[in-house]
């Protein structure tokens, strides 16, 4: 018999919506951007992904205010308790009906590797990526900032790129993990309900 | 008071001559001067030559011919700060002519002077300073061809057809200098319209806006002289002398701080955009390489190629052979050897810093590759560099086997040696030699030659300029151009490969770990 907690309240479920557009709008116009193909014309792209970066500062400002008037960022402190579990269970327990190795409640929504994950997200790929955007959007403020002489463009935007494919790879592998909860698509109707099912 | 006209095709061309014809009418009228030289006495005579006007020029005009004779105009000769060189018309090389001394007759139709047929010429005499050539506004002056300078006068010994040209009107009828005047050399540097430059044509003597947002004669109609600014006859914006880079602001009028007043920041600054990433631009790109998109943009071809080593080909009648192309250019002339030409040609790019070498005939060459007859110094991080845009002319030109150095020749004329009339080399190049005093050793060989002219006319409106993915994108204008990561055309090498590789595998991961879940539930769901 499967139970129903309630995890994500109504502005996570917008933020988490929200974010997931202006990434994806980001990753289609930022590889235009770099080179990799022509969709909308590079000075559309130009302008496209340079309103939504902003779009997603202002949706953070929220988040980061949300995370801490509302304690959840404490949902991120990493563990590394059953980690171990988690992945034996990727490996091996998720093919032979094996019970999930975490139980989510309301005060743990996350696994341990969704903990590590999304923390390594928003600390490291994240943060990559705005630095390293800022300088780029402010390339031309650099001689007034005395920033000239110590940054290339050519640098800037290598990080950028590299933060690029990361969230690129963590994409593609959160599209696919978010299948493995109780039913394929439960994670997925929790992200718009906020009720997750658990064995 | 009539404009000098030259054949254009095209009703709306017609049509826009019309109206630039009256805009001309009224724009002459406001800036007439307060002297009506009609009404001078001392003009009221008939003039037998040139000098005799200049005579009655300098009666009132004391200092003019002082002024003009310490001009490039004058001396043909520019001690280049950079190098030490003389360069000039008299010292350097191009691909248009073979030297300018056997040829002065002809050349110096285009000198500011009267009479520069030879070695013989006077330089101080100040009555050989031509007034007319730069303040006719008549359109009715000219100077002869073969004539060194002389404009053909009624009484003179004239080739048959040629029309005299009325010096008495012509002088009554002085003015500011123009588009027109100016243009009636520059035009047709390298022997015709539009040949040697490329951004310097007769279509910029009543452009349009799209050919030229400045010169338009229908909006702001700006005279050469409008950025040429010339003061006591010295014209300002050398191409011998170019600032490749003006990172300041705009020149502040009457404010003399040494700063060429012809570049585009003189009157725009240095950051005339909206967006502040595209002035960023301008660290590194001169404004010409955006803004002047194509060059060569007004309908009349210049020349890209000029073969002198094909010249002295007859027809099977033992003419000399002269063809032309669907467009009636001309392609093959025995006098001259065979060109191409191009129109609305996309120029190439480098990095300039200001200095220019150019090679004179005294100069060693190395004839296994092509031989650059000037080379635009520059680099990315010398700080002084914009990347420009030029046009490069090619061309097979003779040299000495022997000194490796490139050799004039006379190539005009119709005397013995001229190579027009036997189509012999060796004459013509040791009579080029011996007129510039320089030694020739009797063998001679053709080289590739390459010379590079900046692009700096021919602005186009601003919405036409060159949009971002002209250098952003697989196909770059500036691919090439060493010291500078494009984005959109520079990737980043390894790191693209790397991540999409780890992009693919973690694709292929999931997919396989997906059909792996899913075959094991059917076996789980039949058990």
């Amino acid at each position: 018999m499967s139970e129903r907690v309630y995890v994500f309240p109504l502005f996570e479920r917008f933020w988490h919506w929200a974010q997931a557009i202006l990434i994806m709008l980001l990753l289609v116009t930022g590889f235009e951007v770099h080179g990799t193909y022509r969709l909308l014309g590079f000075e559309r792209a130009v302008d496209t992904h340079t309103v939504v970066a902003w779009t997603l500062v202002g949706l953070w400002v929220f988040a980061i205010f949300w995370h801490f008037t509302t304690g959840e960022w404490k949902q991120y402190i990493p563990t590394l308790t059953k980690v171990d579990a988690m992945i034996r269970y990727y490996v091996w327990g998720i093919f032979t009906d094996a019970p999930h190795p975490f139980r989510l409640t309301r005060l743990q929504k996350h696994n341990p590797l969704q903990r590590l994950a999304y923390l390594g997200v928003m600390t490291f790929i994240g943060p990559l990526l705005w630095v390293t955007g800022w300088l780029y959007l402010f390339y031309a403020s650099w001689p007034a900032w005395g920033l000239e002489r110590y940054l290339s463009l050519e640098w800037v935007s290598f990080f950028h790129t590299a933060g690029a494919f990361m969230m690129l790879l963590f994409l593609i592998a959160h599209l696919y993990l978010i299948t493995t909860g109780h039913t394929v698509f439960s994670h997925l109707k929790a992200m718009f309900t906020g009720w997750e099912e658990t064995d | 008071m009539t404009r000098r006209t030259e054949s254009r095709s095209g009703t709306g061309r017609l049509a826009a001559w019309l109206l630039a014809g009256a805009a001309g009418l009224l724009h002459a009228a406001a800036f007439a001067s307060t002297a009506d030289h009609s009404q001078f006495k001392q003009l009221q005579q008939t003039f037998g030559s040139g000098p005799a006007v200049t005579t009655v020029c300098l009666e009132c005009h004391a200092r003019a011919a002082d002024e003009v004779m310490a001009s490039k105009h004058w001396t043909w000769s520019f001690p280049d700060p950079h190098s030490g060189k003389q360069l000039g018309k008299q010292n350097v090389l191009t691909s248009f002519s073979l030297g300018i001394q056997s040829n002065n007759p002809t050349c110096n139709a285009c000198h500011i002077g009267y009479g520069w047929k030879d070695n013989s010429f006077d330089f101080t005499a100040k009555e050989n300073v031509d007034c007319l050539v730069c303040h006719d506004t008549t359109g009715a002056y000219r100077k002869g061809t073969g004539m060194a300078g002389h404009p053909p006068v009624a009484g003179m010994a004239l080739p048959e057809g040629t029309k005299p040209v009325d010096l008495a009107d012509v002088a009554q009828n002085v003015g500011k200098t123009s588009r027109d005047t100016c243009g009636t050399c520059h035009f047709h540097g390298g022997g015709g319209d539009g040949v040697k430059h490329g951004d310097l044509d007769t279509s910029l003597t009543a452009p349009d806006k799209e050919v030229d947002v400045h010169m338009d004669a229908l909006g702001l109609d700006f005279a050469c002289t409008e950025c040429h600014k010339t003061t006591d006859h010295q014209v300002a914006g050398s191409r011998y002398a170019l600032t490749a880079k003006d990172p300041h602001g705009a020149l502040m009028r009457g404010k003399d701080d040494g700063r060429n007043p012809a570049t585009c920041q003189a009157c725009h600054g240095n950051t005339p955009h909206k967006a502040a990433r595209l002035d960023r631009h301008a660290d590194k790109l001169a404004c010409q390489t955006c803004h002047i998109p194509e060059y060569a943009r007004g309908g009349i071809a210049t020349k890209l190629t000029w073969d002198w080593s094909a010249a002295g080909r007859r027809d099977s009648h033992g003419q000399p052979l002269l063809t032309r192309d669907d467009h009636g250019r001309i392609v093959y002339d025995a006098k001259k050897g065979a060109f191409s030409y191009g129109e609305d040609v996309v120029p190439d790019y480098f990095w300039f810093n200001g200095k220019v070498e150019h090679l004179t005939v005294s100069d060693r060459i190395d004839p296994a590759k092509p031989v650059p007859l000037n080379r635009f110094e520059g680099s990315a991080d010398d700080g002084e560099s914009r990347i420009w845009p030029f046009k490069v002319m090619r061309a097979v030109q003779p040299y000495d086997r022997v000194h490796l150095t490139m050799l004039k020749a006379h190539t005009t004329g119709n005397d013995e040696d001229s190579y027009g009339r036997d189509f012999d080399w060796h004459r013509a190049i040791a009579r080029g030699m011996k007129d510039a005093g320089k030694p020739f050793s009797g063998e001679f060989g053709f080289v590739e030659t390459e010379m590079s002219w900046p692009i700096t006319h021919m602005v186009a409106p601003k919405e036409q300029a060159l949009s971002c993915v002209a250098c952003h994108g697989a196909q770059s204008r500036l691919a090439g151009v060493p010291g500078i990561h494009v984005p959109g055309h520079h990737g980043h090498g390894w790191l693209d490969k790397l991540g999409w590789w780890l992009a693919g595998l973690t694709l292929l991961g999931v997919v396989a770990h997906g059909a792996g879940r899913a075959f094991a539930h059917r076996k789980g769901v039949r058990k």
